[in-house]
């Protein structure tokens, strides 16, 4: 399973109409490891992202998945190496949670083919994986937010793919919701090898989950690397304009940024 | 690529049983919809004015001559209930498409002016034009397929959002439903029965020369929707999944607006725009069903249904005769009220 892809993006620019929102960016995502995306609000790394999962074609440079560029690869090829979770995926109205886990198998199967047993066995897996088998016949209207999103990482499961990119899977969330679904993604990471590429506007659980931290500022990679080195004071004035704290957390021994706002800061806090 | 998985079998016993048992179901209504079909396209042979016991009905078929009913089944009532059956499925196609595609119940062909569209072009072609037959179907086509991308071109910015299509398309429909009703009021010899045939939907006087385009239609247009129809269940996750899991999200709405546009034309050319058939038939169909299947198949059935069971409502049930589209109106408006009713609650977004 483990079969390491590189996902390699080259001197890449994106827009939208007339705006420019990447230009000439390039990123090499470690194979294997958790990659997390950080930045200001739209800094690009949405924009990224889609590009990256070939939802937005590039105005030019490549984004290249084992050196061949996703912008070419036939769509059912890519989709079975390249997973994708969209920040509001929509849910069909009534659907069975089985059945929409069931979706993701779309890119392993033919126009006219059956439902095999290996489908049944992708969708059985995705569903104990994210601990949502006692809901698999349950409407997907009816969950919670931390189950709903459970049920679309499942989806994105049972299209077993080795690479996998997410818009804020955490969005929405309570807090234990989010540390359980990151829990989740590394587990899936440290038990198949999956790499993972995760846009999170949590910069201290962005820290925390990374094995590999990526900061965009202004449509370009400001620093990447080891949370250790990229999560810096210097950094976050940068990439988010806000002086701050840089402490190692106690729990985890990562960076932890505490922010300096204007008000509750003590004396002698100050930069 | 296959992950070697630790799962269970139980697990995978579990999940292929559950889905099984949903499958079987949804095969189960549509056997029931089918023999109603059959049942209801039978008793429209069978009964009238006068009655044919099944035996004559099947010397007719069998090309047989029986005195009266030879005219009566063979030449009024078999066009009539085929091309019934045959414009009730291409709408419940058509509609249950669109309403798929765009994950609204309001973005109906016949809501947003694509029946109106082929409708209004079609009264256009017989009365400016004196054109006939397949003519007339060609030009309607066309016109369906020119409002469908009228409507989508005003309506993208950024993509396409649901209700900005709903509402330029509601706009277009009234538009082409009065130049519809300006070209009926120039045909001064026209009769009554024509005039709700281009505005509300006919099948009086059918013939052949009318039921057999429609025919060909659904063989060329029914299969490629068909063979859709696992792309469509795929858009109802929105475009980014859709295109995430491997789905050609544009070219696959391409195809799904040309074969839906193109039943709906040829059905509109034939029948007129049998009001509301294809608005209500996915609704009707999700209700039986049960949503979150895909609802192709079971759509047409029930618009076959409906028009058959309209129709001869029309014809019989009452003192006068009504023309099909007047019954299926009369079902149609209070559901579009209550649609928009509760889009209202809901803060517009269905």
């Amino acid at each position: 399973m483990t079969a390491a892809h590189t996902l390699v993006v080259e001197d890449l620019e994106l827009g939208y109409g007339g705006r420019t929102v990447v230009e000439s960016l390039d990123l090499v995502v470690p194979p294997a490891k958790i990659t997390c995306i950080v930045g200001a609000n739209a800094c690009g790394k949405s924009t990224l992202l889609r590009s990256m999962s070939r939802l937005l074609a590039p105005r030019s440079g490549h984004v290249l998945l084992d050196g061949k560029d996703v912008h070419r690869l036939p769509a059912k090829q890519l989709a079975r190496t390249l997973g994708l979770l969209p920040q509001s995926p929509i849910a069909p109205e009534g659907i069975v949670v089985a059945d929409l886990v069931g979706r993701g198998r779309h890119p392993h199967q033919r126009v006219l083919s059956r439902w095999s047993r290996e489908d049944d066995a992708a969708v059985a897996d995705a569903l104990a994986a994210t601990h949502t088998t006692e809901l698999a016949e349950r409407h997907v209207d009816e969950l919670s937010g931390g189950q709903r999103q459970r049920v679309w990482i499942a989806m994105a499961l049972a299209q077993q793919t080795d690479v996998l990119l997410l818009d804020e899977p955490t969005t929405f969330l309570d807090v234990s919701h989010q540390i359980e679904v990151l829990d989740l993604l590394t587990d899936l990471n440290r038990s198949r090898g999956t790499t993972i590429v995760m846009v999170l506007h949590d910069l201290n659980l962005a820290a925390r989950y990374a094995d590999y931290l990526v900061a965009i500022a202004a449509g370009d990679v400001y620093a990447a690397g080891d949370p250790s080195d990229v999560l810096t004071t210097e950094t976050v004035r940068a990439v988010f304009g806000l002086d701050s704290h840089v402490i190692s957390d106690p729990v985890s021994g990562k960076p932890l940024m505490l922010p300096l706002g204007r008000h509750h800061v003590a004396e002698g806090a100050t930069v | 690529m296959t992950a070697t998985l630790d799962t269970s079998t139980s697990g995978t016993d579990t999940v292929a049983a559950n889905r099984v048992r949903r499958g079987r179901r949804r095969r189960g209504i549509i056997a029931v919809l089918v023999v109603l079909v059959a049942a209801a396209f039978a008793a429209s042979l069978m009964f009238g004015k006068t009655f044919y016991p099944p035996s004559d009905v099947m010397r007719v078929i069998l090309g047989e001559d029986v005195p009266g009913a030879s005219f009566t089944v063979g030449t009024l009532r078999i066009p009539r209930t085929v091309l019934a059956v045959v414009a009730g499925i291409c709408f419940g196609l058509g509609g249950v498409t669109f309403q798929t595609m765009l994950r609204n119940p309001l973005a109906s062909p016949d809501i947003i002016g694509i029946s109106s569209g082929a409708s209004a072009a079609a009264a256009f072609a017989i009365i400016v034009l004196s054109l006939g037959g397949s003519q007339v179907s060609a030009v309607a086509i066309v016109a369906g397929l020119a409002v469908a991308v009228l409507i989508y071109a005003l309506s993208f910015r950024n993509g396409v959002a649901g209700t900005r299509l709903i509402l330029i398309g509601i706009g277009i429909a009234a538009m082409l439903d009065s130049l519809t009703s300006y070209l009926l009021s120039t045909a001064a010899t026209w009769d009554l029965q024509e005039t709700t045939r281009w505005l509300t939907g006919s099948l009086n006087g059918t013939t052949w020369t009318a039921t057999v385009p429609v025919l060909v239609a659904l063989a060329v247009f029914g299969p490629v929707l068909l063979g859709q129809t696992r792309n469509l269940s795929m858009l109802q996750l929105g475009d980014d999944t859709a295109q995430a899991l491997g789905v050609r999200v544009e070219r696959t709405r391409i195809v799904l607006i040309i074969a839906a546009v193109g039943l709906i034309a040829f059905a509109t050319a034939a029948a007129g725009p049998i009001a509301f058939v294809a608005f209500l038939s996915g609704p009707i169909a999700a209700r039986i069903v049960g949503p979150g299947t895909s609802l192709v198949v079971p759509a047409a059935l029930v618009g076959a249904l409906l028009v058959l069971v309209a129709d001869f409502c029309g014809q019989y049930a009452f003192g006068t005769r009504y023309p099909v589209g007047v019954v299926t109106g009369v079902l149609g408006a209070p559901y579009l009220v209550y649609l928009i009713i509760r889009s209202n609650r809901s803060g517009g977004s269905l």
